[in-house]
C-alpha cells in the first residue's frame, strides 16, 4: 500500500505517495535528496540522523514518514539562513568540532534544539544534551566546546 | 638532512591553527559520502550472513527470492567461480609457514563465522532487496565451533580449517634469542596474563560500496582508507586491468583500521555491476559492520619481566596469543609483529623478545583497529613496568625514568634490532607531571580516602612507530609485506598561479587538505587558500599507497614537501632567469620570489607561471610547465611518544569507573596545524577509554555473537567522558625534511594502561593489585572482592582467571607492596 | 535496517482507532511515538501486519491536574514529562530516560503499554500506585498500576483496548529518590530503584520502592518496605531495610550484568534511593 504525506521541510512544501514503512531519513535522502541526514546505526543509539520535527531534536530513522504527515521538518541543509551558517555549524568549524564530519549534522541539530531549550548551558549539561549522538573521531571536546562557543555567540546576539 | 626553506615572515602557514578547508561542506549537509552518491538504474545488494559460527553449507535454495518482483538476481559463491584470487593476506614472512585459507568474497561451502556471506540479492529498491533476503533459504549443517584461542590450541579442539590440522596460522618471532638466560638471571621476575580483548573500530559510517560498469571501464566508490591498494587487488580478483578500474574514496566517516582492508562486498558490488551491466551499491548496516568488519586486539598476553631490585629492568619476554578470527584478512596476523617492533617500549632492556602464535577461531578475522597492536604492547608493557615498580618496592615513575632511553643516545637501537628516530622520554613524563600535580594529588586522594572516596593516579609512558613505510623494512626482503610502502605527491601550478596538490593518501577525517595545504603554501610562497589537495580518487594523480599507521604526514606529507621544493627550485630558476640573477640567490619572501638582498627585485609565482606556460623566456634546459610529482619511501619509522596520565574515581560500592581528569602530553614533531593534533589526541584517548571500560565485542562459547548492535556495544558517549588536558613537546625527527611524525594512533596506543593502572592505584588500600580490561563496573566490583578475600559466588568474569591462576604471586613475587606512589 | 511491510492506518477518534485494532486481528499493532516498536521492526523482531497511528486522534495529549494528582493523556512525550517539575519523581525519572532525541517522541504510554523491564516509567507508576485507564469496544476500565504488568513485554492491556491516559498521583508530601545505574547516559537502565518516602519527626511513616530490570516486571520492593516503615529514618535503619532490596526478584542477566551482581547493585542503590529520599544522604 501507498500513502500519501505533506510535509514542509526547510520551508518548502513536499507531498508524496509513500510505503508506509518508509523511514522519514530515506524520505529526506532518497526521495527529497537531502543527503546531510546520515544513518550510522539500527538501533536509535547514534544520533547522526537528528532532523528536527516541529521543531523537536528527533532521530529520523526512528520515525516513518506517515508519522511526520502534516509536520514541519529543518534538516541541515535548511539550518543556514541567507547563505550566512548557523552559530553553531561557524562555531563547529571554528573550534574544529568535527573530523570526518558524518556524525556533524545529527549532533548540530541536537545541539540546536537544545540550545533553544537552555541558551546558556554548563559543560555538563551540553555533554548529557548530546547524550543521543555518537562521535568516533573528535572525543567529543570540541564539540562541546563548540556548542558553548555558539551558545554565547546567540545570546549575544539576542542581546544585541 | 636538508632543511626546509620557508618564507620569511614571522610566521608561515605551517604551524598556524587554521580553520579547516575540508569543513564547509560538512557542516551544511554538502558532504559526499558513499551513499550519497546516485547513479540512474541502480541496484541495490541485500548480503544473506551466515547465522552459524562454523558451518558446512548443504544448499541454497533462492527460487523463491528469484520470484519476487524487483528483484534482479541472486547470486552465491559458485556464481563467482570466475574470480581470479581470493581475498587477499599481504604477509608472507621469510621462512615462516602461514596457513592462509582461500578467502573468496562469498562462502564456497562452509562458512567460518556469523555473519560470514553467503549470498547476495540484487533488486530495484533498498527496501525490497531486504524483504526477498529473508525469502533464500540456506541449509547449513552446523560443525563444531571454536572461540576461546588458547582452547583452540588444545588437542582435540575443533578445527576452524580441517585442512590444516591445526588451528595454528603460523608462529613468528622478533627480539634477542638468548631471553630464557636473562630471565633466568634476574634478581626478580613478574609474570602476568593480560588480556587486550576484542573490540571493533565503529567508524560512524558503515561501509559501503557503489559499482558502474561501463564499456570495459568499472568505477568503485568505496568507504575505504585505501582505495590504491583496492585498485590493485580488484584488478587480480576481476580480472580488469588497472588502467580501466577507478577506485573513488569520497568523503568517508571515518576508518579506524576497519576501512584498512579489500572487503567481499567491494569485489560483490564490481562482479555484479559487470554481470548485470547496470550500478549496485550496498549500504552496511550497523548489525552488519559489528559481525562482518574486521575486529580489532585480542591478544592474550603472557608478559615476564625480569630486572634488579634497583630497578634495572634487564629483559622481557612477551608470547603473544594472537585471535586471527575465521580468516585471513588483508593485515590480519601482522598484528603481533606491530606489537613485536615495540615491545621495547620507551625504554633501554638489553633483552627483549616476543614470540607470537596466531589462532584460528569461528570469529570474525581481526586487523587493524586505531593503534594496530601498538596499543596492545604498550598496554602490557606499561602496565607490568607498574607491576614491576610495585613487586620492587620503587615508586613506579622512578623506574621509569631510570630506564628510559637518554635523550642524548638517538638515534637508539633497541633489542629487537629497530631503531628509535629522536625522543626525550624524560621531557615529556617532566611536561606531564608539571600538569598533574602529584603531590598535591596525592594529599587529596588521603583525604579523599578518609571520605570513602577512591581516587587514583596512573600514568603511561609510551612510543610507537608510525610512518608505515619504510619499504626496505616492511617490503618482502624485509619483515615480509608483499608491497612497497613509500608515497607519492604531485604539485600542480596551474597557468594563473593557483596550486592543485594531488596525494596519494586518502583521509577519512584526518585533515590532510588543510595540513599538506599549509606545507605547500609555505614552500611555494602561496597563500593557503590558493592549494586545493585532491585525494582519494585512482584516476587523479601518481599511485600512492593510502592512510593508516599514522603515515599520512610523515610519508605523505613529506612527499608533498618534496614536490613543492622541486617545483620550487624551477621556479627559482625561471625566477633567476627572468630578474638576471643567478639562482642560488632567489628566496621566497612574502609570497615573492626575489633577489636575496634586493627585496625590489621579485615576482609572485603567479608571474614566474605565466612565463613557464607561455616559455618564450626561459631558459632553454628548462621544460615548460609548473608541476613536479615526489615519490618518498623514508629509510626509517618515525617514532612519536609521550607521558599520559589519568585520575580514576572507583565506586567501590558498584564497581563504576569514572575518569575525572586526562593530561596527554605528545610530541609528534613540529606542528604543522596544532589544532588538528588536538583533535587527533582527543579522539585517540576516548576511543581508548573505550576500551578500557566500556567497549568489548562478545561471542558466546557457541560462536554467537552477542553484541551485535550499539546497544550492546557500547561506544561511550560524551556524557561519560572528561575534557582531555593537551601539551606538547617538539623533538624533530631526522627521517624527514618537515621533522615530523604521526600522532593519529598516539592516543589510543598511549591511553589503556593509563586507566588500569590508576583502577590499581585507587584500589591499592583495598588490597586490588592487578586487574585485567575492560574494566566494566561488574569485574572491578569482582576484583574487590577477590582483595578482600570475599567471593561473590560463580565468577561471572575474565579477572577471575587473571588472578586465580597468573596473578600475583605466580611468578613467586612476595605479598604486595604498599603503594609508595609520587613523584621523588 | 528496514521494517518489515505493514498495512497502516492513522484514524481520527479514539473509537475508530479500537474498531481498526478489533479488525486487524492479533497482529494489528498500536502506533504512539514508536520508540520501543520501531526499533523491533527494524531489527525484524516484531513484524505487525497493522499498524493503527494515534497520532491523529485528539485528547491523548497533555498533562493536567487531577484529584491531586496528574492526568497524563497516553500521547505524551517523555520530553514534556520531564519538563513538568509538578509530577516530581515522574519528571525526575523521565530526564533520564534514553536521550533528547528519544525523550521528544518517546510516550509515557507507549512506554507503559510496552513494558519493557529495563524501562523508567513502569516502576515510577508502580511506586506512586497509579493507574492507567484503557478503552476498548466495550468502554473505560482503569487498570492499578500492581496489576498492569503481567510479564515480560506483556500487560493485562487486551489486544483491542487502547491505553488513554496514566493517572500519576503527586509526590507531594513524600521525600523521593531515584537511582538508576546505567553504563552510558543513553542506556537502558542495569538496574533503577525509585523511592518515596514519608517521614514523621525522623520516623518513617509510609515508603514505596520500585525496582527497574529486577525481574521480567518492575517490581515493588515489599521486604524493604516492610523493614523501614515505623523506623527510624537514619542512615543505619536505612541501610539495614536496604540489604532486603534483592529480595524476591529474578532479574536478567546479559554480558555486563550478572543476576547476582544486578542483586548487589540493588541493594546498593536502594540504599542510596532511600538516603536521597529522606535527606540523609
Amino acid at each position: 500500500m501507498s500513502v500519501r504525506v505533506q510535509m514542509t521541510v526547510n520551508g518548502e512544501s513536499h507531498a508524496s505517495e509513500v510505503e508506509p514503512r518508509l523511514l522519514l531519513v530515506h524520505y529526506l535522502r532518497d526521495v527529497l535528496g537531502l543527503t546531510g541526514t546520515h544513518v550510522g546505526c539500527d538501533t536509535t543509539n547514534c544520533g547522526a540522523c537528528t532532523v528536527h520535527l516541529d521543531g523537536d531534536a528527533v532521530k529520523s530513522c526512528t520515525v516513518l514518514a506517515v508519522q511526520a504527515d502534516g509536520c514541519e521538518v529543518t534538516t541541515i541543509e535548511g539550518l543556514a539562513h541567507d547563505g550566512e551558517l548557523h552559530p553553531l555549524q561557524d562555531a563547529f568549524w571554528a573550534d574544529h568540532a568535527l573530523q570526518c564530519g558524518f556524525c556533524t549534522p545529527g549532533i548540530i541539530m541536537a545541539a540546536a534544539a537544545y540550545l533553544e531549550r537552555n541558551p546558556d548551558p554548563s559543560d555538563d549539561e551540553i555533554r548529557h544534551a548530546l547524550e543521543g549522538n555518537l562521535c568516533r573521531c573528535t572525543g567529543y571536546q570540541n564539540i562541546v566546546k563548540a556548542v558553548r562557543t555558539a551558545a554565547a555567540a546567540s545570546r549575544k546576539e539576542v542581546a544585541a | 638532512m636538508t632543511t626546509v626553506e620557508r618564507p620569511a615572515e614571522e610566521r608561515g602557514w605551517v604551524g598556524q591553527a587554521l580553520r579547516r578547508k575540508e569543513d564547509p561542506p560538512l557542516i551544511t549537509g554538502m558532504g559526499r559520502f558513499v551513499e550519497d552518491v546516485v547513479l540512474p538504474r541502480t541496484l541495490w545488494m541485500a548480503v544473506i550472513r551466515s547465522p552459524e559460527a562454523h558451518a558446512r553449507i548443504v544448499s541454497i535454495d533462492a527460487s523463491a527470492a528469484r520470484e519476487r518482483p524487483g528483484v534482479a538476481a541472486v547470486f552465491t559463491g559458485e556464481d563467482l567461480a570466475d574470480l581470479g584470487a581470493p581475498l587477499p593476506m599481504i604477509w608472507a614472512p621469510p621462512g615462516v609457514e602461514m596457513r592462509t585459507p582461500e578467502h573468496w568474497p562469498l562462502a564456497r561451502g562452509a562458512v567460518k563465522h556469523v555473519g560470514d556471506p553467503v549470498a547476495v540479492v540484487i533488486g530495484e529498491d533498498r527496501y525490497a532487496v531486504v524483504d526477498a533476503a529473508e525469502d533464500v533459504i540456506v541449509e547449513y549443517e552446523p560443525l563444531p565451533a571454536v572461540v576461546d584461542p588458547e582452547a583452540a590450541l588444545e588437542e582435540g579442539s575443533p578445527l576452524v580449517w580441517e585442512e590444516f590440522g591445526t588451528n595454528v596460522t603460523h608462529e613468528w618471532g622478533l627480539g634477542s634469542e638468548d631471553i630464557e638466560q636473562a630471565l633466568a638471571e634476574a634478581e626478580v621476575v613478574v609474570e602476568r596474563r593480560i588480556v587486550n580483548h576484542r573490540t571493533a573500530g565503529v567508524a560512524i559510517e558503515p561501509r559501503g560500496a557503489l559499482a558502474d560498469w561501463r564499456e570495459g571501464e568499472l568505477t568503485l566508490w568505496s568507504s575505504t582508507q585505501i582505495p590504491h591498494v583496492t585498485k590493485f587487488v580488484l584488478s587480480g580478483m576481476l580480472g580488469i586491468p588497472e588502467d580501466r578500474l577507478r577506485v573513488i574514496a569520497p568523503d568517508v566517516g571515518g576508518g579506524f583500521g576497519s576501512k584498512l582492508n579489500v572487503y567481499a562486498e567491494e569485489a560483490i558490488v564490481a562482479w555484479c555491476a559487470r554481470r548485470l551491466n547496470r550500478p549496485v551499491k550496498w549500504i552496511e548496516s550497523r548489525t552488519e559492520n559489528l559481525s562482518a568488519t574486521t575486529h580489532g586486539r585480542d591478544q592474550i598476553d603472557y608478559v615476564r619481566m625480569g630486572g634488579t631490585r634497583d630497578g634495572r629492568i634487564t629483559a622481557l619476554h612477551t608470547k603473544i596469543v594472537l585471535d586471527c578470527g575465521g580468516y585471513q584478512q588483508l593485515l590480519t596476523p601482522f598484528m603481533g609483529v606491530f606489537s613485536a617492533c615495540v615491545m621495547s617500549g620507551c625504554y633501554a632492556i638489553p633483552k627483549v623478545r616476543t614470540d607470537v602464535i596466531g589462532v584460528f577461531t569461528n570469529k570474525v578475522a581481526t586487523d587493524a583497529v586505531r593503534g594496530a597492536g601498538r596499543p596492545e604492547a604498550t598496554h602490557l608493557i606499561e602496565v607490568t613496568v607498574d607491576q614491576f615498580a610495585r613487586e620492587i618496592g620503587m615508586d613506579p615513575l622512578e623506574l621509569r625514568r631510570k630506564n628510559f632511553i637518554p635523550k642524548e643516545n638517538f638515534p637508539a637501537e633497541v633489542a629487537t634490532g629497530l631503531v628509535y628516530d629522536s625522543g626525550d622520554y624524560h621531557g615529556t613524563l617532566d611536561k606531564c607531571l608539571e600538569h598533574v600535580g602529584l603531590e598535591q594529588f596525592r594529599g587529596e586522594q588521603e583525604e579523599l580516602r578518609k571520605k570513602g572516596v577512591y581516587r587514583g593516579v596512573g600514568f603511561s609512558t609510551y612510543m610507537e612507530m608510525c610512518g608505515l613505510a619504510p619499504s626496505r623494512i616492511v617490503g618482502p626482503k624485509g619483515v615480509g609485506l608483499q608491497a612497497g610502502f613509500w608515497e607519492s605527491a604531485t604539485v600542480r601550478v596551474h597557468p594563473s598561479g593557483s596550486v592543485t596538490v594531488l596525494t596519494g593518501t586518502s583521509p577519512h577525517g584526518q585533515g590532510h587538505e588543510t595540513s599538506f595545504s599549509q606545507i605547500a603554501a609555505d614552500l611555494l610562497g602561496v597563500s593557503y587558500d590558493d592549494v586545493e589537495v585532491i585525494h582519494g580518487d585512482t584516476n587523479a594523480g601518481p599511485h600512492g599507497m593510502d592512510t593508516y599507521g599514522s603515515r599520512a604526514l610523515a610519508v605523505g606529507g613529506e612527499a608533498v614537501a618534496r614536490a613543492a621544493t622541486k617545483v620550487a627550485d624551477k621556479a627559482k630558476r625561471i625566477a633567476a632567469h627572468l630578474l638576471e640573477a643567478a639562482p642560488g640567490d632567489i628566496e621566497i619572501r612574502d609570497g615573492r620570489y626575489q633577489v636575496r638582498g634586493s627585496p625590489e627585485a621579485g615576482m609572485p609565482l603567479s608571474d614566474i607561471c605565466a612565463a613557464a606556460y607561455v616559455p618564450e623566456d626561459i631558459p632553454v634546459d628548462i621544460e615548460p610547465g609548473l608541476e613536479e610529482t615526489s615519490f618518498f619511501d623514508p629509510e626509517n619509522f618515525v617514532w612519536p611518544f609521550g607521558a599520559h596520565a589519568c585520575v580514576v574515581e572507583v565506586d567501590v560500592e558498584t564497581g563504576e569507573v569514572d575518569v575525572v581528569r586526562w593530561v596527554a602530553v605528545d610530541d609528534c614533531g613540529p606542528a604543522i596545524n596544532p589544532t588538528l593534533i588536538e583533535g587527533q589526541v582527543h579522539g585517540g584517548v576516548v576511543h581508548a577509554i573505550g576500551q578500557a571500560l566500556y567497549e568489548q565485542i562478545v561471542y558466546d562459547s557457541d560462536g554467537q555473537l552477542t553484541t551485535g548492535t550499539l546497544v550492546d556495544y557500547a561506544l561511550p558517549t560524551a556524557a561519560e567522558v572528561p575534557d582531555i588536558e593537551t601539551d606538547r613537546t617538539e623533538t624533530p625527527s631526522p627521517v624527514n625534511q618537515l621533522g615530523v611524525k604521526g600522532v593519529g594512533e598516539a592516543g589510543t596506543i598511549a591511553a589503556t594502561p593509563a586507566i588500569v593502572n590508576a583502577v590499581i592505584d585507587a584500589l591499592s588500600p583495598l588490597g586490588v593489585t592487578f586487574i585485567n580490561m575492560p574494566l566494566t563496573p561488574m569485574r572491578v566490583l569482582e576484583a574487590i572482592d577477590e582483595a578482600r578475600g570475599r567471593g561473590t559466588g560463580p565468577r561471572a568474569t575474565e579477572q577471575a582467571r587473571e588472578v586465580g591462576e597468573h596473578g600475583e604471586g605466580a611468578a613467586g613475587s612476595g605479598p604486595a607492596q604498599p603503594d609508595e606512589g609520587g613523584a621523588p | 535496517m528496514i521494517p518489515p511491510e505493514f498495512e497502516y492506518v492513522a484514524p481520527e477518534s479514539l473509537d475508530d482507532a479500537i474498531r481498526a485494532l478489533s479488525d486487524g486481528g492479533a497482529d494489528a499493532k498500536l502506533l504512539a511515538g514508536g520508540h520501543s516498536l520501531l526499533p523491533l521492526m527494524k531489527v525484524r523482531l516484531a513484524a505487525p501486519s497493522l499498524l493503527v497511528d494515534l497520532r491523529r486522534v485528539p485528547g491523548l495529549s497533555g498533562i493536567e491536574p487531577h484529584n491531586g494528582g496528574f492526568r497524563i493523556g497516553a500521547m505524551t512525550h517523555h520530553a514534556d514529562v520531564q519538563f513538568t517539575p509538578a509530577l516530581g519523581l515522574a519528571s525526575r525519572a523521565a530526564s533520564l530516560i534514553a536521550d533528547q532525541q528519544v525523550r521528544n517522541r518517546g510516550t509515557i504510554g507507549g512506554s507503559l503499554a510496552h513494558a519493557d523491564p529495563a524501562a523508567d516509567m513502569p516502576a515510577v507508576l508502580l511506586a506512586l500506585e497509579g493507574e492507567v485507564t484503557v478503552r476498548g469496544p466495550s468502554g473505560d476500565r482503569s487498570i492499578a498500576a500492581a496489576d498492569l504488568f503481567r510479564d515480560f513485554l506483556t500487560t493485562s492491556i487486551e489486544p483491542d483496548e487502547v491505553l488513554t491516559e496514566v493517572l500519576m498521583p503527586s509526590s507531594e508530601g513524600w521525600g523521593v529518590g531515584y537511582q538508576k545505574f546505567v553504563r552510558r547516559a543513553e542506556d537502558w537502565a542495569t538496574v533503577g530503584v525509585c523511592a518515596l518516602v514519608r517521614a514523621n519527626e525522623g520516623v518513617c511513616e509510609d515508603v514505596r520502592v520500585g525496582l527497574t530490570h529486577m525481574a521480567g516486571v518492575p517490581l515493588r520492593a515489599t521486604a524493604v518496605e516492610a523493614a523501614l516503615r515505623g523506623q527510624p529514618l537514619d542512615s543505619q535503619h536505612i541501610a539495614q531495610a536496604a540489604e532486603n532490596a534483592a529480595e524476591g526478584t529474578d532479574p536478567p542477566g546479559d554480558v555486563n550484568a550478572t543476576p547476582e551482581y544486578k542483586r548487589r547493585l540493588a541493594r546498593v542503590l536502594c540504599r542510596r534511593a532511600l538516603e536521597e529520599a529522606a535527606g540523609t544522604g
